[in-house]
């Protein structure tokens, strides 16, 4: 017998089932089917201005750091702001979402490459798919758009994220998930990216930027 | 065989942990940091004990449908583009992970943080092989440094001070200036950073883990706070997960659900940092991503824990809850467990993995003060569940000798309570008069083991029996 089948029939002896039980299979289906919720916290469940701020306050509580643009023309000019903040070089990598790319870059003195990282970029942007407000977390999609390298290997990461794509909570981004890729069906990687890389296994001391960035801005789009 | 186990030392062990000066220094960052910000999370989210209530629910919904939804995740897997192997045992599962390295042609394999590795001793049997395996949770990459097991399922290194660490970096890394500086903790992480990526970026195969496993979608799921098991995953040419069966949940609202109990119990986070779904391998669409994506699905023992009392401990999602709020754990730490799941988990789990008969002294190794299910996120009886195995180790005589005859005559006044109470009486009117002048015993009768480590203090005379009936009617009248 297989290790398949034997794991399996070990599984049903142990459960007393043979697995044709009709109605076990219809629980199945239909919690496959359903999602149902269970239990969302109050706090994500706001709107409008009180979800944004929200939002902020907890991207801040995961240590990483956030700043609003009135609209996506102001977001080159104020990451190369960052980057001269933090004496950081004017150099940028990006994939080739088309968001980022209307962007009017020729307007800074920013140096930008595209496509996925190798391991020696310093700086990177992503467009996310959505914001988290109840725990202020970018949920990222891996496309050639937005390679998923860039999300770990640069030292500084910076997330671009419209204001109309921060959900309340991780459900209502699931929901889109499944509208943009078909119900059962996901990319190849979902990040949920919650503050800056860190490490607490040297004396449970918190260090940041263990292995992926030491840093993380996040940029709101307004408009 | 899996990894072998000094379990039946347990007590051997535990007595060498009290004497560790390092060791004991290095446990009082356990005490101090974990319970603290576990609570302060808690306290934050007003939902968290109903979200624990929906934790376990689902995890027992799935338990019971196991095999629906182990078909059910397969077809994902394999419609994404993705490979399902199935592991008997650990020996089959080393064979199987072989194989696919082999294939892919591999010399060097990253690893993310998985505790089913550990189990399964991979890492020696790669070694062995010809593949180098190489840890890269800074935690896991320390100990692997030292030939260590981890002594913590989420802090592997929790055991160690940052000296020791600066030594093994010292021995280790010597392409390195012997006289640079590594007297900071944080100059041990850019250190260990900038080693690893070389690492990464050479590996041919990653191995990762999976805190969880989605059958709606055929999704794998690692969380990490360094971003180590991402690297792991998308940088080399294959991806193999590591998974054991009761992984499974059924959807992305479900997992949603106990992510949002993990990160809480483990860290006091309020999520980690990554928290990473994988589905099959990289699409046309995608620019980067593994081109090979394998799960191996192992069982070890675990498909017959179901519908046994047992059950329970196949909820758990390796939070180190328990671990972190155990006076045992904090007393000897996790090595002195003696195999790879240390801490109240490691006491049931363990019997159940590798046998009562070598893991016994495990179970034994609770005061049953019963803070560790006070704060497991699913809701573990584990005090329970261990009394279970000190029940079923006197069943099968594996306890001494003098312990079963002592139980059994505790068992026979036990039985007959007007003799109890005479006894009792008797005993501690005697102890409560030849004590009366010191107020404690520095030496009993039978009671070295107590009174050779501390004094004995006096009873007061009367037995509990006696009081409550004196208080009770007391507070009657």
């Amino acid at each position: 017998m297989s290790a398949r089948d034997d794991v399996f029939g070990n599984i049903r002896r142990s459960l007393g089932v043979n697995g044709t039980e009709t109605i076990r299979r219809q629980m199945v289906q239909d919690r496959l089917e359903r999602s149902p919720k269970g239990v969302i916290p109050q706090r994500g469940q706001v709107s409008g201005e009180e979800r944004i701020a929200l939002f902020r306050t907890m991207v801040e509580t995961s240590l990483a750091t956030v700043t609003e643009v009135a609209s996506s023309a102001e977001v080159p000019q104020s990451i190369a702001l960052f980057l001269r903040n933090h004496n950081l070089p004017a150099t940028l990598r990006m994939g080739d979402d088309p968001r980022l790319n209307a962007m009017p870059w020729q307007d800074t003195t920013l140096e930008v490459a595209h496509g996925p990282s190798e391991g020696r970029d310093l700086n990177a942007v992503s467009h996310a798919f959505g914001g988290i407000a109840e725990s202020g977390t970018l949920a990222m999609v891996s496309s050639a758009d937005n390679p998923s390298t860039l999300n770990f290997l640069p030292d500084n990461h910076i997330i671009v994220v419209s204001a109309k794509d921060i959900a309340s909570d991780y459900e209502s981004v699931w929901n889109r998930v499944r509208f943009a890729y078909g119900k059962g069906s996901m990319p190849r990687t979902v990040n949920w990216i919650t503050g800056p890389s860190r490490s607490g296994d040297i004396e449970q001391t918190l260090l940041l930027g263990a292995h992926g960035p030491r840093r993380l801005h996040v940029v709101v789009v307004r408009e | 065989m899996t990894v072998h186990s000094t379990s039946p030392q347990f007590k051997q062990n535990a007595a060498r942990a009290l004497n560790d000066s390092q060791l004991q220094k290095a446990l009082g960052n356990v005490k101090q940091g974990f319970i603290d910000k576990r609570q302060m999370a808690a306290d934050k989210l007003p939902e968290f004990e109903a979200l624990r209530d929906s934790a376990r629910d689902i995890k027992n919904h799935t338990l019971e449908h196991l095999d629906l939804y182990l078909e059910a995740y397969e077809e994902k897997v394999k419609a994404s583009g993705g490979h399902v192997h199935f592991a008997r045992d650990a020996a089959e599962a080393r064979d199987i992970i072989l194989k696919i390295c082999r294939e892919t042609g591999a010399k060097t394999v990253t690893k993310g943080k998985s505790m089913i590795s550990e189990e399964i001793g991979i890492n020696h049997h790669l070694e062995a092989n010809g593949i180098t395996p190489v840890e890269t949770d800074l935690g896991e990459y320390i100990i692997q440094l030292r030939n260590e097991l981890p002594s913590h399922i989420i802090a592997p290194a929790v055991h160690l001070n940052a000296t020791q660490v600066e030594e093994d970096f010292r021995r280790v890394h010597t392409h390195l200036d012997a006289k640079r500086d590594l007297s900071e903790p944080v100059q041990l992480l850019t250190e260990a950073r900038a080693v690893l990526r070389e690492r990464f970026l050479a590996a041919d195969v990653g191995i990762t883990g999976a805190n969880f496993l989605v059958a709606e979608t055929g999704t794998s799921i690692i969380v990490t706070n360094e971003g180590n098991g991402d690297l792991t995953q998308i940088l080399p040419k294959t991806h193999i997960v590591l998974a054991s069966i009761e992984k499974l949940v059924p959807t992305l609202e479900d997992v949603s659900q106990l992510l949002r109990v993990l990160a809480r119990s483990a860290t006091g986070q309020e999520l980690s940092v990554y928290t990473t779904f994988s589905t099959g391998p990289r699409r046309s669409t995608d620019a980067d991503g593994p081109e090979n994506y394998h799960v191996v699905i192992l069982d070890n023992g675990r498909s017959s824990m179901l519908g046994t009392a047992f059950e329970e401990m196949l909820r758990c999602i390796r939070c180190g809850a328990c671990m972190n709020h155990c006076p045992v754990y904090h007393a000897v730490g996790g090595h002195a467990y003696g195999w790879v799941y240390p801490g109240p988990m490691g006491a049931v789990l363990t019997p159940s993995l590798i046998g009562v008969d070598k893991a016994g002294h495990l179970p034994n190794a609770s005061t049953f003060c019963g803070r560790c299910e006070s704060v497991c996120p699913v809701r573990i009886p584990l005090p329970k569940l261990m009394r279970h195995w000190r029940e079923r180790e006197f069943e099968r005589h594996l306890t001494p000798a003098t312990v079963r005859s002592g139980l059994q005559l505790w068992g026979f006044f036990a039985k007959r309570p007007d003799l109890y109470r005479f006894a009792t009486r008797a005993a501690m009117g005697v102890l409560g008069f030849a004590g009366r002048q010191r107020g404690r015993f520095s030496w009993l009768p039978m009671a070295k083991g107590w009174t050779q480590y501390r004094d004995f203090p006096a009873p007061q005379g009367e037995t509990f029996q006696q009081r409550w009936k004196r208080e009770r009617n007391g507070r009657a009248a």
